[in-house]
């Protein structure tokens, strides 16, 4: 600990090997990666507007799970039950617009209400039994499940489909912010000066984004922000690195942990409110496996599964890779199934890129 | 020069009234009795150490100076008022800071994170408000240079430092943070000798700024190296307090032992232990 030998220590430090430190980077790798195989594999019209917008979307849908989910496992724990919460959170959303026809301005704070509730009982039970989350809330992704069903069955009379959710939103003030396709008149005015593609009549091919893409972009930009530049992302980062070390010096773990687990289940509601009003009826297989893909996204994004450790715009390009691999392949005149065995592969890298890069920040050897 | 006048700075600060003062303190955990009526004090710009063997409640007891637990008898008084702790955020912010034998410290997290861990600065108010990351990088630069530590960056993981960086990153954030009380549990014991003496070091640093430090050890003459005031405990128990210059590392060492039975040991061995 000589203090000469300070120089060329700060100096050691390039700029690669910053890079390096950032946990994001293997998703960012990945992204050019699949980027690359399609722009050579694929059909050149995976790269217009629409065909971006056709792997978006559904990158999105996932996105906004994987993010609440990465959070909470930078946070050192797990949630198994986002994908049920998808369908409980559908159906009682369903229920509220159609059944008891609750304007939107109520139902879709209810839900969030809701679903933020079923969040903090897993929260509680895992934090009050000291057991791992993996199984606390294995137990909910089939309780929720199960109840899904037999609520829609209660709800529609023996249905396992609620529909009637589009005319029941019909005209509804907020339905634009969480259905449909954003910037219409902006999508317009570019086709008119001829920037994007339009159909014969003149009207453009891409009518507009997607609404969940501008809630992916916009829940990733604000969860990046929290954890990287508030002292709510240190907590998150400390709880889930060492929850004693982290309360001993006075970070508040068990709400942080709450509040993670509360946020992640009501990122599976939003989703919940954009695909039920998207499909106008919801069903008890909504979101069906979608904590996995979830949390592969999240591990694709660097985050470790033994916490305190990761980014969400690590997920976020994650999500991305997800939907252009579900989507790409039909570019391709590659087989659709080859999608699994290649979302398998990706979590396999991740996780032995991410283990290394661990030893590295950590100086293991 | 041998070890222990190294860091001895002079006359111990007796007139000064302590800071904290335990009286009589007893832990049960269940029917195991891991403190059986223990007093201690502490006063400004001493280091007072703790010694003890494994398992001699050493930790339990500085626990409840630093409120992890609480006592289940006797009396913590704070500045001469009775004072009851209820997790170690109240202790902290009366100014009694632990740096615990795990060190508190997170590895995958940067030094700067790891030192303003659950005390970060902010700018801005309301939905603005947001980490101070330059005054962040700036402090942690500064107080570990301070300390004769140059980082390489502050966001340098934790666990990138030596077990001696480490312990003087957690010491440096105790004393940052306005400690009139720096609680030290056995910093040395898993360090060489190098790391050693630079620990030994940085607490004569902080206690010349008029911090009081407890210092937890089970080694002697690492004790020896700074202390100014000596208490012992042996399963629980203590035998008193003993001024420096009062005592020799062999009475120490046999009063740790519990008497005879080191002294009977240290026959065989010829006194090297
Ligand atoms: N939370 C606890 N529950 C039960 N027994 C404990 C607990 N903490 C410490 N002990 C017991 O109290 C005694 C003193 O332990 P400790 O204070 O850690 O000793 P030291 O730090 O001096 O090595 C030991 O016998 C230990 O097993
Ligand atoms: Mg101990």
């Amino acid at each position: 600990m000589s203090s000469t030998s300070s120089d060329e220590r700060l100096r050691a430090e390039s700029a690669f090997s910053r890079l390096l430190k950032k946990p994001e980077l293997g998703a960012l790798a990945g992204l050019i990666l699949v980027t690359v195989f399609f722009a050579i594999t694929a059909d050149s019209s995976m790269f217009t507007l629409a065909g971006f917008m056709n792997f978006m979307k559904p990158a999105a849908q996932l996105g906004i799970l994987a993010i609440g989910a990465s959070l909470l496992m930078i946070g050192g724990e797990f949630d198994l039950s986002i994908g049920s919460m998808v369908a409980f959170a559908g159906l009682f959303f369903g229920v509220c617009v159609v059944t008891w026809n609750v304007p939107l301005l109520l139902a879709i704070p209810a839900t969030l209400i809701f679903a933020a509730f079923v969040g903090s009982i897993n929260g509680s039970i895992v934090m009050r039994s000291g057991l791992p989350s993996f199984i606390v809330t294995l137990a909910f992704l089939f309780i929720l499940r199960g109840l899904s069903l037999v609520g829609l069955k209660w709800a529609t009379g023996g249905n396992t489909q609620l529909r009637g959710v589009r005319e029941a939103v019909e005209g509804d003030i907020l339905a634009p912010f969480f259905s449909g396709n954003a910037f219409p008149g902006l999508f317009e005015w570019l086709a008119h000066i001829g920037l994007i593609e339009t159909f014969r009549n003149g009207a453009p091919k891409v009518p507009g984004i997607p609404v969940e893409i501008i809630w992916f972009v916009a829940i990733a930009l604000i969860a990046t922000y929290v954890l990287l530049r508030t002292p709510v992302g240190n907590w998150i980062f400390a709880a889930g690195g060492d929850k004693t070390a982290a309360s001993n010096s006075g970070v508040p773990v068990a709400k942080i942990k709450m509040a993670l687990f509360m946020l992640t289940a009501c990122c599976a509601a939003l989703v919940a409110i954009i695909t039920v009003l998207d499909a106008g009826s919801t069903d008890a297989r909504r979101g069906f496996q979608k904590e996995f893909e979830a949390i592969i996204a999240a591990v694709i994004g660097g985050c470790l599964l033994t916490g305190g450790y990761g980014s969400a715009i690590g997920a976020f390009f994650g999500s991305i890779i997800f939907g252009m691999v579900v989507i790409g392949l039909a570019y391709t005149s590659f087989d659709q199934d080859w999608f699994q065995v290649f979302l398998g592969g990706m979590l396999l890298i991740a996780v032995l890129f991410n283990n290394a890069i661990r030893k590295r920040v950590t100086g293991e050897r | 020069m041998t070890d222990d006048t190294i860091f001895h700075h002079g006359d111990p600060v007796a007139k000064l009234a302590p800071i904290v003062e335990m009286k009589n303190i007893e832990k049960h955990f269940g029917n195991i009795i891991a403190l059986a009526g223990v007093s201690f004090d502490v006063r400004p710009g001493e280091c007072h150490c703790l010694l003890g063997d494994n398992g001699a409640g050493k930790s339990t007891f500085i626990k409840i100076m630093s409120g992890v637990h609480k006592p289940t008898k006797g009396e913590i008084l704070f500045n001469g008022a009775p004072m009851s702790f209820n997790s170690p955020r109240d202790a902290m912010e009366a100014g009694i800071a632990t740096v615990f034998q795990d060190l508190a410290m997170i590895p995958l997290m940067s030094v700067a994170r790891n030192f303003f861990m659950g005390r970060e600065p902010t700018k801005g108010s309301y939905l603005t408000k947001r980490l101070d990351v330059d005054k962040m990088n700036q402090v942690v630069m500064d107080e570990m240079r301070g300390m004769g530590i140059n980082l390489r960056a502050p966001d340098q993981a934790v666990g990138t430092l030596s077990g001696g960086e480490r312990q003087t990153v957690a010491i440096a954030r105790a004393v940052y943070f306005g400690a009139k009380v720096l609680i030290l549990d056995e910093p040395t014991s898993a360090l060489g000798v190098r790391q050693t003496s630079n620990v030994l070091a940085t607490i004569d640093k902080v206690r010349k700024q008029g911090v009081g430090v407890v210092f937890i050890s089970h080694n002697v003459r690492h004790a020896l190296a700074v202390g100014d005031r000596f208490t012992v405990l042996n399963r629980g128990k203590t035998l008193g307090t003993a001024q420096r210059g009062e005592i020799s590392q062999g009475e120490l060492q046999d009063l740790m032992a519990g008497g005879q039975e080191l002294a009977l040991l240290e026959g065989s061995l010829g006194g090297t232990v």
